[in-house]
């Protein structure tokens, strides 16, 4: 692996040995007075945030530091970012500095991929921590961590992905990542939060959660943007947590075995209720967990090797 | 004034090859016309001679992002590319919606020659969409104005819209739409599909077009007026089209040529040196679109020229702005979609490229038969000669062409104003 | 380091150091040292925990323990320590996968802990196992235990127990075959021509 930039093209076999790394880390760590590793000494890894995201820049440096790789945070606001620099000089600028790995979050999707292009001539590998709409491939690694641990193994599991899958970079990686390990995935949401195309995606569409909700083996809830609600997308909150969220009397209609998952932060009270978000079905505090796991995979197959050619 | 000898050059590809002599300006004698002594001979051999090109939809950037184009440097491609005579869009800084930057720029374009700039005006002041410029003062001026348009903002109000034709009819100018919905496009930034989707761009629906190039028909038909529809870019508007033609509509169309080449598949390479406005669109788009202006639906091609700096290209897509060279590579696409395909012959080319656009814009003295006696507005075209694109070849100042690397069909070879060279084998003058 | 690969070789440069009959006497032999060095049963200390570095050190751990047990009557635990998040030579590689630690329930923790390796090469694996024990506890003493060492030393290391003494080129390949990972029981030498490092 040269970049993580998308789920879309990762192979199984890569992505399962990410997981396999992300379980045999998870394994090896657990119970250690010392949670450090010394993988990644001398190796340096920048975040670069152009998006407020604490829950997953902490999940990356805490990876990193783990692996004892040199994690230095850069957020738009404290640097040269903030006063106009372009995203090619930045990225230049902190590769020349020695960066061996630059995780980036931006609002602009495909940004990783341009990231990835400027670099190509340099060592410095690019991982996307979410860009626009696109993808969020740590996100989607860590979701399959979680439910072949939960339901031990994804072929032939369905999975329901509910909500705003329009706007959903956490969808898209997951869509094609869970398709990827053989699950089936059914898009749950009503008709404006669809995207154009849905139809050539690997996925079945329904606009009927209950009707869904009984021959599932994971449901995944998406969080609802508050500016979603005011854009038109649906009718009002109430309606859409109605039709759309996940309360106590849905969970009844869940298959004993099936897990919740949310990529957070998590909406209480809208797509998902505070019940179940704290059932013992859910899994979303695991996600966490397993998020650092699967991030130190994901740095551990990019810089622990000799380096592939891409 | 010199005299050229243009030997044997078929006139829109067809017949047997002749000798044309240009003198004073026009096409003085067909046929077999001696030499006189001194002039210039143009061999022409195994050539087609066509009318010399009319762009609609250029953006020079002057005044205001000479970074980028100037009216010398945009000229000097026009030229290359085979045009006569090209219409500078108002979307300048200052905007062109008076009548002192309309005649800088038409004093410009005097100045340096190679090409007849014609400026554009704006519809409405400051490309605002608020209230109408003053567009008798920018016809009256001595600019003339014949095309007026805020490319780059859709006139979106509806009753703006409606005065701008009305008043446009006293004046027996056109105006230009750029059909965009912006209520159905905020924040968009590539053809609403399949691809975008997967790829997490907003989606630019072809509603967005549609809609407004269908209000426009029926806005222009009731006031009486005529419309353009600045670069057509989807089936639905070929439609709309076709219907507002059917019902007596006095409604004209252009394409770009990119939107007959390039489609979103462009989209996966986040490269913004794709970027456009309209969007490339959907395959079956742009196949409608190459048979709607070899129907005649749409009327002509135009190029919808538009520099930008690498700055505001070698970025992330959201933060690009739109659009692609397009004067020095019309003609190449052209010859790649509409005649190696069978859909055009030269003539077809002549009519898209020169004849209808110089119909549409009303300009006299371009677009003109090849017959003597008429002016020598002319280009000469290699058929089957193919070339390299390189931006930085290009005579632009900026690179930004989509087209990098790509090998294209059909060379200008000789470019001729009024009688004059402007452009031969790929150089000025 | 042993090296791992077990490519169709010309079998006339092959040579077979250990038979697998060899193979079973020279754990058997390996499982009475331990028991005699350790003083298993002589005293009150827990038995000695027996690691194997993965990939054949596992299941030639898990032969030792079962040999020893059966020697002493002492059930002795056996385990698997991966190393390759200690290795120094990561950067020179392909990224390798990571293999299966498996710790003693009780820990290691003032234990005699006996790694166990198939071949002993440049010490550089013993030194990331030692590395990677730290961070699971603190033994009351570290034993090596190799099938067969090779030689070419590159740290000071050396093994406690040694199955088999090969003089060996820097160009020779030494194998290990195991009936659990290869299907039969064997030790083969192999010229490849290319130093092995």
């Amino acid at each position: 692996m040269r970049h993580l930039l998308t789920t879309e093209n990762l192979a199984a076999d890569t992505a399962t040995a990410v997981l396999d790394t992300a379980d045999e880390l998870k394994r090896t760590l657990l119970g250690r007075e010392v949670r450090k590793l010394p993988t990644l000494r001398g190796r340096t890894v920048i975040t670069m945030f152009y998006e407020n995201s604490t829950r997953t820049r902490v999940s990356f440096e805490i990876a990193g530091k783990w692996m004892s790789a040199d994690v230095v945070n850069v957020s738009a606001g404290g640097s040269s970012v903030g006063k106009g620099e372009s995203l090619r000089d930045t990225a230049l600028t902190l590769s020349a500095a020695g960066a061996d790995c630059v995780i980036v979050r931006h609002p602009a999707s495909g940004a990783a991929h341009r990231l990835a292009g400027w670099l190509a001539d340099t060592g410095t590998c690019v991982v996307n921590a979410g860009d626009g709409t696109h993808q969020h491939p740590t996100q989607a690694l860590l979701d399959a961590a979680t439910l072949r641990e939960r339901l031990g193994g994804l072929a032939g599991r369905r999975v329901a992905i509910v909500g705003d899958v329009l706007h959903s970079r956490v969808a898209r990686s997951n869509v094609y990542l869970l398709a990827t390990l053989g699950a089936e995935v059914v898009l749950v949401a009503p008709p404006t939060l669809l995207p154009p195309g849905v139809e050539h995606w690997p996925v079945t569409v329904s606009h009927e959660l209950d009707a869904e909700l009984p021959a599932v083996d994971a449901v995944m809830m998406l969080r609802v943007q508050a500016e979603r609600m005011h854009g038109g997308f649906f009718p009002s909150a109430r309606e859409y947590s109605i039709a759309y969220g996940l309360g106590e009397a849905r969970l009844r209609l869940l298959p004993e075995h099936a897990v919740v998952l949310h990529p957070g932060p998590m909406l209480r009270g809208m797509e998902i209720s505070s019940v179940v978000a704290d059932a013992p079905r859910a899994a979303i505090t695991e996600q966490v967990r397993n998020g650092v796991h699967v991030r130190m995979a994901v740095l551990y197959h990019l810089l622990a090797g000799e380096g592939e050619q891409a | 004034m010199s005299e050229i000898l243009i030997k044997g050059a078929r006139r829109y590809g067809e017949g047997d090859p002749v000798d044309v002599l240009v003198a004073d300006g026009v096409l003085a004698e067909i046929g077999s016309p001696a030499a006189p002594e001194g002039c210039e001979v143009l061999d022409a051999a195994g050539q087609v001679l066509l009318p010399g090109f009319v762009d609609l939809h250029t953006h020079l950037r002057e005044p205001g992002r000479e970074d980028t184009e100037t009216v010398e440097t945009g000229s000097a491609a026009a030229a290359l590319g085979g045009y006569t005579a090209v219409f500078a869009m108002a979307n300048t800084d200052p905007v062109a919606d008076n009548a002192v930057i309309v005649e800088h720029v038409w004093r410009r374009g005097r100045e340096i020659g190679l090409v007849d700039v014609h400026p554009v005006g704006a519809v409405t002041v400051g490309l605002r969409g608020e209230r109408l410029a003053e567009l008798g003062t920018m016809a009256r001026s001595e600019a003339g104005v014949r095309m007026f348009s805020d490319d780059g903002h859709c006139v979106a109000d509806p009753l703006i819209m409606r005065r701008a034709l009305e008043y446009s009819t006293a004046l027996g100018v056109v105006v230009a739409q750029h059909a965009e919905e912006p209520r159905l496009t905020v924040g968009a930034q590539a053809h609403e599909g399949a691809r975008a989707a997967r790829l997490g761009y907003s989606g630019w629906p072809a509603s967005a077009e549609e809609s407004i190039v269908a209000r426009d028909c029926i806005l222009a038909r009731h006031a009486g007026a005529r419309l353009h529809v600045c670069h057509v870019s989807t089936a639905g508007t070929v439609d709309v089209l076709s219907w507002a033609k059917d019902r007596g509509t006095r409604v004209s169309a252009e394409v770009t040529p990119h939107h007959l080449l390039l489609t979103d598949e462009r989209l996966a390479t986040y490269d913004p040196v794709n970027k456009v406005n309209p969007p490339l669109r959907a395959e079956d788009d742009a196949e409608r679109l190459r048979q709607a202006l070899a129907d005649g639906v749409v009327d002509c091609v135009a190029t919808d020229h538009a520099p930008h700096a690498p700055q505001d290209k070698d970025c992330e897509w959201a933060a690009a702005r739109p659009g692609m060279l397009g004067l020095q590579t019309a003609l190449s696409v052209v010859a790649r979609t509409m005649v190696r395909t069978g859909l055009l012959d030269w003539r077809g080319v002549a009519r898209v490229m020169s004849e209808r656009p110089a119909e549409i814009a009303g300009l006299p003295d371009q677009g003109r038969p090849l017959a003597e006696g008429e002016p020598a507005n002319l280009v000469l075209v290699d058929p089957d000669a193919e070339w390299t694109v390189r931006g930085p070849e290009l005579a632009s100042i900026a690179a930004n062409t989509p087209y990098e690397g790509m090998r294209l069909p059909a060379v200008v070879t000789a470019t001729l104003l009024r009688g004059r060279i402007t452009a031969r084998e790929g150089k000025i003058g | 380091m042993a090296s791992r690969s077990r490519g169709a070789a010309d079998p006339a440069a092959e040579r077979e150091l250990l038979s697998a009959g060899d193979v079973a006497r020279t754990i058997a032999r390996m499982a009475h040292q331990i028991i005699e060095k350790t003083a298993l049963g002589a005293g009150p200390d827990a038995p000695p925990v027996l690691l194997g570095i993965p990939t054949r050190g596992t299941p030639l751990a898990a032969r030792l323990g079962a040999r020893i047990s059966e020697f002493s009557g002492a059930a002795v635990p056996a385990g698997a320590l991966d190393v390759t998040l200690y290795r120094d030579d990561l950067r020179r590689r392909p990224t390798r996968p990571l293999e299966e630690t498996q710790m003693p329930e009780d820990g290691i923790d003032d234990r005699v802990v006996v790694l166990v390796d198939d071949v002993l090469y440049s010490g550089r694996t013993i030194r990331a196992a030692l590395d990677a024990l730290r961070d699971h506890g603190r033994p009351r003493a570290v034993q090596l235990a190799v099938l067969v060492d090779r030689g070419h030393r590159e740290l000071p290391i050396r093994a406690d127990y040694v199955g088999k003494n090969v003089p060996t080129s820097r160009t020779e390949d030494v194998s290990v075959l195991l009936a659990e990972t290869d299907g039969r029981d064997a030790v083969l030498l192999r010229e490849t021509g290319q130093e092995r490092r």
